[in-house]
Parts: structure tokens; C-alpha cells; sequence
């Protein structure tokens, strides 16, 4: 078994332009895929995240922190959320994938972790 | 000096067969290790070991069984060298060995679980072209960086790079489930599809027609058929092999011959013979498809003695058949070119005029619609239009074909 990390990347302009309707809908959904992940056995973590604009970046290797405000890119996509699972291979992750993009209506980046060292290590 | 010829050829024998048995060999490898290097280095030693002995021991009897063994045993002499040298990073690479192999339904051979795997999605489609060619063709990065004209370095990167992410992200090894095998089966099939239109229409100044490409996507079409019932794989078979047939004729002194212009008498029976086969074949299961359609369209072809003779009601039924399967204006445009010997160049120059914000870009769309100028005697904008082609081609036997028609018109010889 392999853990992926589902990241979903969005604008969040156009996260602030959805209507609310439309916002419970996709709440809804996710909470569904949330729980098909746990039934299924796949789940390991979840979560969605304050806008970037709470983000603080951290430089830690120089002598004395150094703290700046705002997230590490200055892009207008940034990480919305994400899932952690833990499945087969790279087929079964892009099946949840899909289903979570879908659930969550963004775009979801999908990527293995390292696998972990041997057991003996 | 006879000594030496007599060694060279016997090489050359020994690389003929490694290269029929290669996409078999690293397949089955693969499914053994769970790794696509140690298969490749495994199987290159393999060839070496045959090399030396071949020549004076003469081929074995199952040439193919001989290599596998060989290489498995190549194989695990590395995996024992590497994990006494590392005996912990060797064990976290090793992972991905734990499983049994397993089944694939019904057809079992290594080399489809390979083709599905080289074709992913979640791979570039170059690097799907690459991976291909390379580890079910057995054609050297050399060959291929030089097919596709871009530097070995660049290609080599292309196939380490795709190598790693089947490895890294665990890009399976298997035949996909039923539900997903349609469209699963379609990506292989445009893989395969793409490497036969890059040798019969290459890129570039090279070769107007590579022959090793159109050669290598025809041998492995040829094994996913015998490997897959699906009619879109007999459709693609079909397809590539009535466009292999007209080969000869296509491009004469260095210049592309039309299907009208081309020799008919010089197009290869045999395989129109087993073209057609194949289309009623495929037809006659009733699932029709996009390789299905086109292997229809160019059986029609095929079977005509002449262009004035070719049933083009048919052809242009044909074509709205595809159009319903796949409606972009590149099959647009063939049906506009196939109407025009139906309804004449007129009727067949509004349809191509009204996709023009769409392939404006696409050198076949003035082409065509040079043609079309010219047979309706505007030459002046015929003219204009080859030159546009002749700009956004760069296949050097195209070039010359659309160059001759545009100094043909009087008026425009610069």
C-alpha cells in the first residue's frame, strides 16, 4: 500500500464568487466522500484550510527565525484543502481523486509519499 | 576476413532476434522484479551473454526462453550484489516485489500488462511514445531521439523521468479492470497510432516517410490485436495496414504523390488483402469506432482501381459516421475534401471556408483548400493559399509536392 497525498488547488477569487448554495452542495458532497474513504478503509487524514492570506511563511536556517507574512507563492492558486489515503497504487488514487474533485468541485493535484523505511531500519 | 563477416552477420542475427523477443522479455522481467531498470540492464547483459555464445554455439532452440532465464538469473545476481553492498535501501526498493503476479482475464501475456503501463494517463504523451518504443520495441534512445528529432540527452531524460514516476507514484503493472478497459484500450491505441503517423508523415527535414517508425507501430498493433478482442484494435490494425500498403507510391523522387496521382498498381496487395479482411471483421461485430470508420474509409479507397472510380458516396457517408464519433473540424475537413468529388469543389470549398478560425494553424486545411481554389481556376488565392501550406509544413516531400502545384499556376512562378 502506497499513501498519496490529494491536494486540492484552486483560486480563491473564484472560491469567494460561489454562491452559497452552491458552497452547502459541495460540503455536502465532500462529507460523503469523507465518509466513503473511511468505509472503504482508505482514510488517513483530511483537512481544508484557511485562505492563504493566514498563511505565515517560516525560514528556520539562519541563526534567528524569520517570520513573513502571506503564503510561500505569490501565485493566485494556492492549496485549498487536502486528503491523505492510503490505497494500492496510483489507479485506486486517481479513482478518489476524481471523485473528491468532483465532491469539492477543484482541481486535485495527486501526489505518493515516500514509502517508509523498512521495518528493520 | 570471411571469419569476420562470418561474426558480423551471426551478430546481426543474435540483435534480429533480441529485438523480436525484447518487449516479451522486459515484460515478463518486470512482472518478476517490479522494476523496470534492473529488467532493462538484465536483459542487456543477457544479450551480451548470447553475443558471445551464439555465434559459435549456434541459437538455441527457443531463443526467447533462453534469454528469459538468462536475464532472470542476471537479474537476481544483482538483486544479491546490491544487497549485500546496501542491504537496506536494496530491501525499501524491493517493496514493491511483495505481490503475487496476478491474473489478467483472459490473456495473460506480460507484454499487455507492459503496454498498459507504458501508456498510462498520468504520463506525458511523449513520454508514453518514448516508453513504448523503447521498452516493447526495443528501439535503442538513440533511435529513438533521432525518430523524433530531439537530442539523445533530452530523450534519455524524457524515459528516466517517466521510468522514476512509474516507480515512484506505483503507476500499476496490470491489465485494467472491464469498466475501465475502453478507455484505457484508447490511449494505447493513440500511442500506437501517433508513432505510425510520425513515420508516415515525419517532422522535420529528415526522411519524408520513416519506415522503422510506421514498421514498429504496425509489429506492436499486430501484438496487442492477437492479445485483445476489441474491435477498435482490429480497426487500428486495419487502418495502419492499408496506409502501409500505398507506402511505395506515396512519395516518388522525393515528392508526395496524392492518393489520385499515386500508382495503384504499385500499392502492396497482400496487405490491402488482409486490411480488408480485418474491416469486415471488425465491422461485422457491430461496435463501431473512430479506427474502425477510417479502416472503412481507406478499404474503399483500396478497392478502387481509380480516383474517377472510387465509390465516394460511401466515403462521405463514411465520414458522417466519424463525425458523429468524434466531431472536430479535422474530420470536418476530410469530409469536405472527399465531397468535393461528390458535389464538386464549390460545395466542398464553403465547408472547408467556414473551418477556417478553427485550423488556420493546420497546413492540410490550406492545402486542401488550395486545391480547391485551383480546380475552381481562382488561382490567384490558390496561390496564396499553397504558399501558406507550404510555410506551416515542414515535411520536405509535402513541400515539394505544394510547391510544383503552385508554380503549375501561371502567374505565381515566385
Amino acid at each position: 500500500m502506497t499513501q498519496y497525498l490529494l491536494s486540492v488547488h484552486g483560486n480563491e477569487e473564484q472560491y469567494a464568487a460561489v454562491s452559497e448554495e452552491e458552497m452547502q452542495r459541495a460540503f455536502a458532497d465532500v462529507d460523503r466522500f469523507n465518509q466513503q474513504l473511511q468505509s472503504d478503509g482508505v482514510w488517513v487524514f483530511a483537512g481544508g484550510l484557511q485562505g492563504a492570506e493566514t498563511a505565515t511563511v517560516v525560514d528556520g536556517r539562519g541563526e534567528s527565525p524569520v517570520f513573513t507574512d502571506g503564503p510561500y507563492l505569490e501565485t493566485k492558486e494556492h492549496i485549498g484543502g487536502f486528503w491523505i489515503i492510503d490505497v494500492a497504487d496510483l489507479d485506486a488514487a486517481l479513482v478518489y481523486a476524481a471523485a473528491g474533485s468532483k465532491a469539492c468541485q477543484g482541481t486535485v493535484e495527486v501526489r505518493p509519499f515516500q514509502s517508509e523505511p523498512p521495518a528493520d531500519a | 576476413m570471411q571469419v569476420e563477416q562470418r561474426t558480423a552477420e551471426a551478430a546481426a542475427g543474435v540483435e534480429q532476434v533480441f529485438r523480436a523477443e525484447y518487449g516479451r522479455l522486459i515484460a515478463t522481467l518486470v512482472r518478476r522484479f517490479g522494476d523496470i531498470d534492473l529488467a532493462e540492464e538484465a536483459a542487456g547483459e543477457a544479450l551480451l551473454i548470447a553475443l558471445e555464445k551464439w555465434p559459435v554455439s549456434g541459437v538455441p532452440p527457443n531463443p526467447g526462453g533462453w534469454l528469459t532465464t538468462t536475464a532472470g538469473n542476471r537479474a537476481i545476481d544483482r538483486i544479491r550484489r546490491e544487497r549485500q553492498r546496501d542491504t537496506k535501501h536494496r530491501a525499501a526498493a524491493m517493496l514493491y516485489d511483495d505481490t503475487p503476479p496476478e491474473p489478467t482475464g483472459p490473456v495473460t501475456d506480460d507484454r499487455l500488462r507492459l503496454l498498459f503501463t507504458c501508456c498510462h494517463p498520468a504520463l506525458a504523451p511523449e513520454a508514453r511514445i518514448a516508453l513504448t518504443l523503447r521498452l516493447l520495441g526495443g528501439l535503442t534512445v538513440a533511435e529513438i531521439a533521432r525518430a523524433f528529432l530531439v537530442p539523445e540527452t533530452t530523450m534519455a531524460q524524457r524515459i528516466t523521468r517517466a521510468k522514476r514516476k512509474i516507480a515512484a507514484a506505483k503507476v500499476p503493472y496490470r491489465v485494467p479492470e472491464a469498466e475501465d478497459l475502453p478507455a484505457r484500450v484508447d490511449g494505447v491505441l493513440t500511442v500506437l497510432y501517433l508513432i505510425f503517423n510520425e513515420g508516415y508523415l515525419a517532422s522535420g527535414e529528415g526522411e519524408p516517410i520513416r519506415a522503422e517508425l510506421t514498421g514498429e507501430a504496425i509489429r506492436l498493433t499486430r501484438v496487442l490485436h492477437q492479445l485483445l478482442d476489441e474491435p477498435e484494435v482490429t480497426g487500428l490494425l486495419a487502418l495502419v495496414l492499408l496506409t502501409e500498403a500505398r507506402r511505395e507510391a506515396r512519395v516518388r523522387d522525393g515528392m508526395l504523390v496524392t492518393l489520385a496521382d499515386q500508382d495503384r498498381g504499385g500499392w502492396d496487395r497482400a496487405l490491402i488483402a488482409e486490411g480488408h479482411t480485418l474491416v469486415r471483421e471488425c465491422l461485422a461485430i457491430g461496435r463501431p469506432g473512430r479506427y474502425q470508420v477510417l479502416a472503412a474509409i481507406n478499404a474503399v479507397h483500396t478497392d478502387a482501381p481509380s480516383t474517377a472510380a472510387t465509390d465516394w458516396t460511401q466515403v462521405v457517408a463514411l465520414y458522417d459516421q466519424l463525425r458523429r464519433i468524434d466531431p472536430s473540424p479535422i474530420v470536418a475537413l476530410n469530409r469536405a475534401v472527399a465531397l468535393a468529388e461528390l458535389d464538386g469543389p464549390s460545395v466542398a470549398l464553403a465547408e472547408v471556408e467556414a473551418l477556417g478560425d478553427r485550423l488556420d494553424g493546420y497546413h492540410p486545411w490550406h492545402a486542401a483548400r488550395a486545391d480547391l481554389l485551383r480546380r475552381l481556376g481562382r488561382s490567384a488565392e490558390a496561390a496564396d493559399a499553397y504558399l501558406a501550406a507550404i510555410e506551416l509544413t515542414d515535411n520536405g516531400a509535402e513541400r515539394a509536392y505544394l510547391a510544383r502545384r503552385r508554380g503549375e499556376l501561371v502567374g505565381a512562378e515566385r
